[in-house]
């Protein structure tokens, strides 16, 4: 890369395995401010596994982490919260059985001088995130699981957003979505953007890729295949990357790519 | 706000199409199916008073209801949040037992060594201890379960089976008696009760404490322009709150002492006996207070607290709550901390009333007390229940063997009758779950 700032997330030579079975094998990605690099792969090419040692849910084997340039420890999701690290999961992680106001402040909640839980402040605050969000929803007494898959991706992002996180990780935000709120997801993801935020999207729609990403990072059995800037490639050279692990002329190759023969 | 006048508008337009008793619960917000709870309660005690010839129904006998059913509603509402985080609790009858056995030695046999007969921080030492020893026992427990990942069915069914076995070794299976005579106290009984004008004073600052509560819920909900409930449902609120409150310090100021005793203490007190016999009253039974302290200050944990926040949300979702970064498996070695704690409460509350400990107390007191939750509505599954609804289930369990008794049916049959209750019960939640969604 040309870039010459320093990146905001740098995962270099990343590798764990389950049981004998390499999911993440020597990867590499990185993500400056503002910039949204989307990675993309087949089921099981190791980019959740990946985006999940990020987050703190897995501890890598191996390799380094460097937020803003410097080292950082990463053990569970209680320290990538620390670095602003937050995490929109593709199975949305909500506790199904509490309400919006309570999932939103989950891990976090914020207490009256007593020690209590100050319910009616975190519903406030609940009411305002979310009206920003998604100004319909009105259900914030109600379990999640009454709420409809949109509303439920609201509560999910609102959660992500609440706590002016500087990186974020999207694992499908719109597996569960319709056409109107795939594009609000899409528009929020721009706003964001503009807010200086560094976003990981995981998407397998390509589409929907080209139309936010900045970059993409190809990943292919645990191994990335490549880099390439979203307007040097066209779409049938992405899936080609995917499928094959073929990389075009533009793109970076990285140690999963096909060797030419 | 342009949010909460929608919502009013919402809300007011809603209602104006139901019919006046859906708008009545929704005004309200009375828990519909611990409403219905309390409906079959009543079925229970009319349909007992009915078939006892008017014996169910009377001041003595709910006043003693109330003191038999202490023991179990103390440990459902610890049971509640075992169930909540989808584990289980079958070693609560044995822990009651190792922990009433080891605090029966304590204040019998070896505080008094020390500090001699009925010394007056004899009750206390002995409490704290047996406290100690059940959270102690508890978070061991909630350590397997937690940290070397052994389901909770297997370790407390070794917790059943080892304590039990352990209570006969504290005496080689001998029964302790008698207990501290402070330490009787909280076994309920005359002298374990709180008299007439004590009551009426608890009585009446627990309607106090019902409307202050009503009031700062209204002003919270002000203070940030949420939506209230009307005006009526909350005078509503508080006047049946405040009644229900009342009319069970009546029924237990109602009870007087026995004549032998009244008439003991009359004499030992220098009152004239009067011709139509002294009217003492009972008041609240020492346990049940206890009990209704315990089920305030669970639910305060359970409702108020991070903690309690905490346990719920790993019920919903486990994966969910350990991303969110919860410490999950602390979590779960304070809930059985906590469940072996109010498992002493129990002891002491049963070894206080049977004024002994013996080998087999507390046997199936387990069973007992799951069943109390779960026909309460904590969910099996996970995630769903109240402590509130516990203890009124363990009243309706309770309800069912005293009356049972009252009727004079066999001990067989009366357990055949429990078990079929529960599962009934159970399976009316079920279709009144489905329904709800």
């Amino acid at each position: 890369m040309t870039d010459q700032r320093t990146p905001l997330v740098e995962m270099k030579n990343i590798s764990i395995s389950f049981g004998g079975i390499h999911a993440v094998d020597n990867a590499s990605v990185d993500l400056y401010p503002g910039e949204v690099v989307a990675l993309l792969g087949h089921n099981g090419a190791g980019k959740s596994t990946l985006i999940k040692i990020l987050s703190g849910a897995y501890r890598r084997d191996a390799g380094e982490i460097l937020i803003n340039g410097e080292p950082a420890d990463i053990h569970n999701p209680r320290d990538a919260k620390k670095y602003g690290i937050e995490t929109i999961y593709q199975t949305l992680a909500v506790a199904d059985n509490v309400d919006a106001a309570a999932n939103l402040y989950l891990g976090r909640e914020l207490r009256t001088p007593w020690g209590t839980l100050d319910d009616v402040a975190m519903e406030a605050k609940a009411r305002e995130v979310m009206g920003r969000l998604n100004p319909n929803f009105q259900r914030f007494k109600e379990p999640v699981k009454a709420l409809s898959g949109g509303q439920r991706q609201s509560v999910a992002i609102a959660r992500a957003i609440l706590f002016n996180a500087r990186i974020l990780i999207m694992d499908e935000p719109t597996a569960a979505l319709g056409p109107q709120e795939t594009a609000q997801v899409g528009e929020l993801i721009k706003q964001l953007k503009r807010e200086g935020i560094g976003i990981f999207l995981i998407s397998h729609d390509i589409h929907d890729v080209f139309d936010l990403a900045d970059r993409v990072s190809v990943m292919k059995n645990g191994q990335v295949v490549g880099h390439a800037r979203t307007e040097d490639v066209t779409k049938d050279e992405v899936l080609g990357m995917i499928i094959m692990g073929k990389v075009p002329p533009k793109a970076i190759p990285g140690p999963g790519a096909m060797q030419m023969a | 706000m342009a949010d909460t006048t929608n919502t009013a508008h919402f809300n007011r337009a809603r209602s104006a199409a139901e019919n006046p008793v859906k708008r009545f619960f929704r005004a309200t917000e009375i828990d519909t199916r611990l409403l219905g709870m309390v409906g079959a309660m009543l079925i229970i005690w009319i349909g007992f008073n009915f078939l006892s010839g008017g014996l169910f129904l009377t001041p003595r006998n709910l006043w003693n209801l109330s003191v038999q059913t202490a023991s179990v509603a103390v440990m459902a509402t610890g049971m509640v949040l075992v169930i909540v985080t989808r584990n289980i609790d079958l070693s609560v009858g044995s822990i009651l037992g190792f922990v009433g056995m080891i605090m029966g030695v304590l204040q019998a046999e070896l505080l008094p060594q020390v500090l001699g007969f009925n010394h007056p921080a004899t009750w206390i030492i002995t409490l704290l201890a047996g406290l100690s020893l059940g959270a102690a026992i508890g978070a061991l427990h909630g350590m397997i379960i937690a940290f070397l990942n052994v389901p909770s069915f297997i370790v407390t069914l070794g917790g059943l089976l080892i304590w039990r076995g352990a209570t006969w070794f504290v005496t080689s299976g001998r029964t302790v008696a008698p207990m501290d005579a402070t330490f009787r106290l909280m076994g309920g009984g005359t002298e374990g009760s709180i008299g007439a004008t004590a009551s009426w004073i608890v009585g009446l600052l627990a309607c106090l404490a019902i409307v202050a509560s009503i009031i700062n819920a209204r002003k919270q909900r002000k203070r940030f322009g949420f939506p209230r409930r009307p005006v009526w449902a909350e005078y509503f609120l508080s006047g049946i709150g405040c009644a229900l409150v009342l009319g069970a310090v009546a029924i237990a100021n109602s009870y007087p002492w026995p004549a032998n005793i009244a008439r003991k203490y009359a004499e030992a007190n220098g009152i004239a006996w009067p011709e139509g016999g002294l009217f003492i009253a009972h008041g609240i039974a020492i346990p049940v207070l206890i009990a209704i302290v315990i089920g305030i200050v669970m639910t305060f944990i359970a409702t108020r607290l991070r903690f309690g926040r905490y346990v719920f949300a790993i019920g919903g979702n486990p994966e969910a709550a350990e991303l969110a970064g919860i410490k999950t498996r602390w979590v779960t070695v304070r809930i059985f901390a906590l469940m072996g704690m109010l498992c002493a409460v129990a002891a002491a509350i049963s070894t206080a009333r049977l004024n002994a400990a013996t080998n087999a107390q507390g046997e199936l007191d387990e069973l007992y007390t799951i069943a109390a939750a779960v026909i309460g509505g904590t969910s099996l599954a996970g995630g769903m229940g109240t402590i509130a609804g516990a203890m009124l289930g363990a009243l309706v369990m309770q309800s069912l063997q005293s009356g049972m008794v009252l009727l004079g049916i066999d001990s067989p049959l009366q357990r055949i009758v429990v078990g079929v209750v529960l599962v009934t019960a159970v399976w009316l939640d079920t279709i009144y779950r489905a329904r709800a969604k």
